[in-house]
């Protein structure tokens, strides 16, 4: 847990008074929409199809249970009950009055959340490893240097009006959960030779109407220089990036443009100026932000208690929970419990208000309450004794926040799509209803294994579909809704972008095209073992084309 | 639009003068860019004081040699999400040591005021009217600053590095 100070206190107050007096402004006239549509942006504050929305960053995807009631009570209050989190470690909420604005962040600030750059050309939520400080695979907590670059960037009077967006995500584990190299920046903790850590720089990597991977331009970056090498990349971008066409505006174009090494030795040459100055970090600073990271008061214990051991063998329901929902701590006789989002027939991501209060009063009893926020819209108790997992799943079990689907097809990833986004050309969320009800048999889904769909709702991607190991995009055809379906895409730190697989089909034949995919990888598959984006990387994907091909 | 200097509004004593009109002998003018280039040695032999302004797309280390005769750079925001001439105004300030008049023009509005102040800028050609009267009041709107730039005011991890750190966690443990 990150606990914020006066300084971070006073800052998010001195932003709610300031967006006030911009509602103020817009209305009474003195601001049009023009210009306060820039203002609410900086703030997370979108008009879409229905209603105004606001998104509410997380950083680095770590929530007290104070902060996931006070969500809770924002969602009541303000908005229609529930909230919906997002791929990148944000929640949003969809029904919010413009009047209600400044007063909804107001209570958010009293417990240290805003939405202070979670949209508009600024650098967004600084996101991260939800497993951050518990993953048994990491070299350090991740969040340190995550919180490290927030406040730099946060309401940096240089990169606030950039050519695009801009967004930052942190890794230091040796398996990547925080699809870094889909980032503008993305920042990888890693061992040299020598064994000192220090950071591999990638830069350009996003989605969208033109997909590209992350590329290196710095193996290795010594820890301490983390803050003014960000400020040489955004430096470079903020004068170099194109803004005469936003489709062309974010730092992949640049990158791409100018050859990742020319954009390199830009980056290079502009870092060697600043680096000594006032941006290179001590021991000293780093260690004040490390302090104000806490950790639970951990016992000793020792892995499988008896307590487990008996509700594995006598509850056959807990038991594929726990093969599904239970990943290994770095703390021998504790877990990490992944929460799904994603139950049958339900909207992914979505949690009401009412599971909010359940969640953050099972993070106090269970998970020191501490709650974590991961980009695959589930939520995750990253602090529970082994012994409290039975109790923990039945608590879990009653809210319906357990559905055994981690990491399965039917923990599907989707943007809101038509159904709420004023940019969608389709509908993403009943295409994932659809489909986690086509695939509602838990035994036919683990035989399966591992396997992500991806959906967004038109090209920009906010679903993440080029790095779904299934990825489906919404497109418009004549005015009705289309979709368009790759394979064999990846976010982790073999990341690939999917490829198509044929022409798009209508709404109603998504849902078949993927059964048909999962057939065919099923009779393609070497042994039952080989995951379906294992086996594409082994064959290819015109074995999977020829067999939509015969059908569709 | 009206000019702010030192934090107030004040007339503005600089004349723009047009690629093809005449310099006048003894006023303080502002030029564009490639007038300023093309001339450069006759504007360093006036006596009355020269500015110039800067396009936002035009490395400013181009103006370098140029920055002690100048007693006037003006950066363009065509459109204030355009924010090009925030990285200019830094560099011209931090690296090239700048000490002259940095202006602010184009669309240039309250709710930037003091991403500017922080840049480097000391003068605003502001759009607005009930801006420019504001200007006191926006340039107040934070107290709290994460990150250093050159203007000097205090980041919180200057304040923060140096106080124990088990203090500030029980004051702070609010959450």
């Amino acid at each position: 847990m990150y606990v914020h100070d006066a300084f971070d206190r006073r800052l998010i107050a001195e932003r709610v008074e300031e967006f006030r007096d911009q509602v103020r402004r817009r209305l009474s006239g003195e601001l049009n929409e023009d210009e306060f549509k820039l203002l609410r942006l900086l703030n997370g504050v979108y008009l879409q199809l229905h209603a105004y929305m606001l998104r509410i960053g997380i950083p680095y995807g770590t929530l007290s249970s104070a902060q996931l009631r006070m969500l809770a009570h924002v969602a009541r209050r303000y908005d229609r009950g529930y909230g919906h989190f997002t791929t990148r470690q944000n929640i949003q909420f969809h029904w919010i009055k413009l009047e209600d604005l400044p007063d909804a962040m107001a209570d958010l600030a009293r417990v240290g959340l805003h939405g202070i750059q979670t949209s508009g050309n600024s650098v967004r939520n600084v996101t991260t490893d939800q497993w951050a400080g518990v993953a048994p695979d990491e070299i350090e907590d991740p969040r340190v240097w995550a919180e490290v670059v927030r406040q730099h960037v946060t309401l940096h009077p240089e990169f606030t009006f950039m050519p695009r967006k801009f967004k930052i995500a942190v890794g230091t584990a040796a398996h990547d959960r925080a699809a870094l190299r889909i980032h503008d920046l993305a920042l990888r903790l890693h061992r040299n030779e020598a064994g000192e850590a220090g950071f591999e720089v990638m830069v350009g990597g996003g989605l969208g109407r033109t997909p590209f991977l992350a590329k290196t331009i710095k193996q290795f970056l010594p820890k301490h220089d983390v803050l003014s090498y960000v400020e040489a990349v955004l430096r470079t971008y903020n004068q170099f990036g194109r803004r005469d066409n936003a489709w062309k505006a974010r730092i992949k174009i640049l990158v791409h443009d100018l050859g990742a090494e020319a954009f390199g030795r830009e980056v290079e040459q502009e870092w060697q100026s600043i680096k000594d100055g006032a941006l290179a970090l001590d021991d000293a600073a780093v260690a004040e932000i490390a302090a104000r990271f806490r950790y639970p008061d951990y016992e000793r214990l020792a892995d499988d208690p008896v307590e487990l051991k008996e509700a594995r063998a006598g509850d056959r329901r807990f038991e594929t929970w726990h093969r599904s929902a239970v990943a290994r701590h770095r703390l021998p006789g504790y877990a990490i419990v992944t929460l799904s989002l994603k139950a049958e027939g339900e909207t992914p991501g979505d949690a009401t208000a009412a599971q909010m209060d359940a969640i953050a009063d099972l993070a106090d009893r269970y998970s020191s309450g501490e709650i974590r926020v991961g980009h695959e819209q589930n939520l995750a108790l990253p602090h529970v004794r082994q012994q409290d997992l039975y109790p923990l799943w039945r608590a879990l079990d009653a809210i319906g926040v357990a559905t055994p689907n981690v990491g399965l097809v039917s923990d599907i990833i989707a943007c809101p799509g038509l159904d709420y986004c004023s940019l969608a050309n389709a509908r993403s969320i009943p295409i994932a209803q659809d489909l986690s009800r086509r695939f509602r048999d838990g035994d036919l889904a683990r035989d399966l294994g591992r396997l992500h769909i991806n959906i967004s709702g038109c090209i920009n991607a906010c679903g993440h579909h080029h790095v779904g190991h299934i990825g489906i995009l919404g497109v418009e055809k004549n005015g009705e809704e289309y979709y368009q379906v790759t394979i064999g895409g990846r976010a982790d730190e073999e990341a690939e972008l999917g490829q198509l697989i044929g022409p798009a089909v209508p709404y109603g034949e998504v849902a078949n095209v993927v059964e048909d995919i999962v057939a065919a990888y099923v009779e393609l598959r070497e042994r039952p073992g080989e995951i379906f984006i294992d086996t594409v990387k082994r064959i290819g994907i015109e074995p999977f084309k020829e067999r939509v091909h015969a059908t569709h | 639009m009206q000019l702010i200097k030192g934090g107030r509004i004040v007339e503005d004593g600089f004349a723009r003068v047009a690629d093809d009109a005449p310099v006048p002998d003894r006023l303080p003018v502002i030029v564009p860019a490639a007038r300023f280039l093309a001339e450069a040695d006759a504007f360093a032999a006036r006596e009355a004081p020269t500015g110039v302004v800067w396009p936002n797309d035009r490395r400013v280390a181009e103006l370098a040699p140029y920055l002690d005769r100048l007693a006037l750079v003006g950066l363009v925001f065509p459109v204030f999400r355009d924010g090009r001439a925030f990285s200019q105004a830094r560099l011209l300030r931090e690296r090239h040591g700048f000490r002259g008049e940095l202006r602010a023009t184009g669309q240039v509005l309250r709710d930037q005021f003091l991403f500017m102040l922080r840049a480097g800028f000391d003068a605003f050609e502001v759009t607005k009217d009930a801006d420019a009267a504001a200007f006191a009041q926006a340039a107040r709107r934070y107290s709290v600053f994460y990150q250093p730039t050159g203007d000097g005011r205090v980041t919180a991890r200057a304040s923060r590095v140096g106080r124990p750190a088990r203090d500030s966690l029980e004051r702070d443990s609010l959450l």
